[in-house]
């Protein structure tokens, strides 16, 4: 399987887009496949402080509940909240209008300790 | 509107099974979505004054008394009839009859449904919760008329003693659940009693642990800390002892584990939790592996639950009421819930040793602990003793194995899953290829890599053999699992059988997966929709809208 290159991965599976100090987090086609169907998402208040690799939202799907964690720090200035009435944008487009939060990051340098495309499919395969 | 045209069944399917349309499913549009109607709710029978029951007319005498009571306030009257559904009798008995048609219990077949130890339900259980004189007992009847039952319930507590090695037991909490939580209300009762309620914040609960472990932590509000398992699927050791510190309130462990796994270090990990002084809980919702082989107060644990319902063969009813009494070692005990059957004449041994040899014993008392007899108590967690049908039931099926009767039980319930263990290697892949307890888990990731075909498609297809699926995606450590506990009460001929169904299922994922991916399609209903059924629950009924069904089922019966 192949991923969209302009994104970082977690090991835990979450995606983060940066844009200058703004990122866009979400989970990764991987994890909604694995996940199955998801039928409800706990997003994050605005305003919350994460921590990079903490839990920050809980995602529930026909098989399990599982913890969000971050892949970055920082504030959250927005959530996505489509994914309250429409929680299966995660399955149908996780990178795209399936994205989970944005967030204003504390630390640039946190990119280096996620994967890049290629090391984030060799993780999955 | 038209009666759904199902698929037929699998080479395989037992041809004796009850396509005969008893579960004709049609379809009904209710709020924009198709939603299958099976048995029409009861509504759709009701007509206005039809009656179940017509009550006689009060007498004089009774007319009196209750006007003498005083009236219900008015702010809590109804200002409108309730709407209830209104029948006779004899459709209400066919409505729920074919409800339960509908269903797969134990008693129609095989259900190795793991971690719910779903063993037969000896009838004689049910015998002795009928017998009138504990039956129709009532717990507000006062110490004097109620000895039967109280004696009943202490003997029970002795036997779970006994059998778990812990020092008191409380049968009050109505569930597992329950009994994990009183366990934890009493670890923060303990922690706060040595003024450490504020330094101990967090519950170590291993990933392979059940999942309600880490919800009681959270219900107590404790922080949960995971602790991972070791490549042989125990609880890693050094990852326990890094985990513990000044801050652990407990750990909570269930033994044998969800892998189905007995926990090999356990004097190990009770003695690292004992020395920061945590308390060790033990989960015994797998105690159906272990009776007479091993006890949780032998091996050091502060305090444990018994699920009756599991390992005690009280019903699993729909839902409930379960029974989850709460064990506790001796730095615990004066936490227990109250109030406890006590004896507070005669003599413990005695009364043990006539009960079991199926003899009263002459002058013994019991009565129910006063109010505030231990301070320290956590008080109620239920109302009166819990729930005292389930102990009747319980204390039949100990009393009627016996010593002997339970440590063969679990001998049997081991055999039993190592015996589906071996003979399914070949076609499952087994994550933790060792010997196992009560319960065995295998993965189907072989299928859904190599065929697409994944553990919930297998689970359908399973279902069309009129056998109960295992319990499936759990647990969590494990990809694609298939939990597989096929309990001490099943012959020889049903394991062969369900060897033989796991077997053609491998190889149909093989040779026609998309068949799979179809099951089932002999049951009532076919593949239903869970996603939709979680994200857009239809749970309310529309008086004003047509009955559901009701129109469908006259064309259905056409």
């Amino acid at each position: 399987m192949t991923y969209p290159n302009d994104l970082r991965y977690s090991k835990d599976h979450e995606w983060v887009r940066a844009e200058g100090s703004t990122a866009t987090i979400g989970i990764t086609s991987f994890a909604a496949d694995e996940l199955g169907d998801i039928v409800f998402v706990e997003l994050p208040e605005v305003g919350a402080a994460l921590k990079q690799f903490a839990a920050f939202g809980v995602v529930e799907s026909v098989k399990a509940v599982s913890d969000l964690f971050s892949p970055v720090s920082g504030t959250v200035s927005e959530v996505n909240g489509r994914l309250q009435s429409e929680p299966e944008l995660l399955n149908s487009d996780p990178f795209g209008d399936g994205w989970i939060a944005r967030v204003e990051t504390t630390d640039g340098d946190e990119l280096k300790d996620l994967l890049d495309a290629d090391g984030y499919a060799k993780l999955t395969s | 509107m038209s009666v759904t045209e199902r698929p037929a069944p699998p080479s395989g399917a037992p041809s004796d099974g009850d396509a005969s349309g008893r579960g004709a499913a049609f379809s009904s549009p209710v709020g924009g979505e198709q939603l299958q109607v099976v048995e029409p709710l009861l509504f759709a029978s009701s007509r206005t004054g039809r009656r179940d029951v017509r009550f006689p007319s009060l007498s004089e005498a009774a007319r009196k008394a209750a006007e003498s009571q005083p009236e219900v306030p008015k702010h809590a009257r109804r200002t409108a009839t309730a709407r209830l559904p209104e029948v006779s009798e004899l459709d209400l008995l066919r409505h729920f009859n074919r409800l339960s048609h509908l269903n797969h219990a134990i008693d129609l077949g095989f259900y190795p449904l793991g971690s719910c130890t779903m063993k037969y339900n000896p009838k004689v259980n049910e015998w002795a919760a009928r017998l009138p004189g504990l039956s129709e007992s009532h717990p507000l009847d006062p110490a004097e008329l109620s000895q039967g039952s109280l004696e009943l319930q202490w003997l029970l507590a002795e036997l779970l003693r006994e059998i778990s090695g812990m020092a008191a037991v409380s049968l009050q909490p109505a569930a597992g659940a329950q009994g994990e939580l009183s366990g934890l209300l009493m670890t923060r009762a303990y922690h706060r009693s040595r003024g450490e309620g504020e330094q101990r914040t967090k519950v170590l609960v291993p990933d392979s642990s059940h999942g309600t472990n880490a919800a009681t932590a959270s219900m107590v509000g404790y922080q949960t800390v995971t602790i991972r398992s070791n490549e042989r699927g125990g609880i890693d050791l050094g990852a326990l002892r890094e985990a513990l510190g000044p801050d652990t309130a407990a750990l909570m462990i269930t033994n044998p584990s969800t892998l189905g796994i007995f926990e090999d270090q356990i004097d190990q990990v009770v003695a690292a939790v004992h020395q920061v002084g945590a308390i060790a809980y033990m989960d015994g919702a797998n105690l159906n592996a272990i009776l007479g082989r091993f006890r949780a107060g032998d091996a050091g644990f502060d305090v444990m639950h018994f699920n009756l319902h599991k390992t005690f063969s009280t019903p699993h009813g729909g839902g409930g009421p379960g029974a989850g009494p709460v064990g506790v070692g001796e730095r615990l005990a004066p936490f227990l819930p109250e109030p406890l059957p006590i004896l507070v004449e005669g003599t413990d041994d005695e009364v043990r040793r006539n009960a079991w040899a199926g003899r009263n014993t002459p002058g013994a008392r019991f009565a129910l602990e006063e109010e505030g007899t231990r301070p320290q108590s956590i008080g109620k967690v239920r109302a009166f003793t819990g729930n005292f049908g389930m102990h009747l039931r319980a204390y039949t099926y100990i009393r009627s194995n016996g010593d002997a009767g339970l440590r063969e039980v679990s001998d049997d319930a081991v055999l039993a899953a190592n015996y589906l263990r071996v003979r399914l290697t070949d076609a499952y892949d087994l994550p933790y290829d060792r010997i196992c307890k009560h319960e065995v888990v295998f993965s189907g990731r072989r299928q859904k890599r190599q065929h697409g075909v994944t553990t919930l498609d297998i689970a359908k297809a399973i279902l069309d053999y009129r056998i109960h699926p295992p319990t499936i995606y759990f647990p969590l450590i494990v990809e694609e699992a298939l939990m597989i506990e096929p309990t001490e009460t099943e012959s020889l001929e049903t394991l062969d059988r369900f060897v033989d169904v796991m077997h053609e299922i491998a190889d149909r994922a093989a040779t026609d997966p998309s068949a799979l991916k179809a099951a089932p399609t002999t049951t009532p209903v076919g593949r239903l929709d869970e996603a939709a059924a979680a994200r857009r629950p239809d749970l309310r009924h529309d008086f004003g809208a047509a009955p559901a069904g009701s129109s469908a089922r006259q064309e259905a019966g056409a």
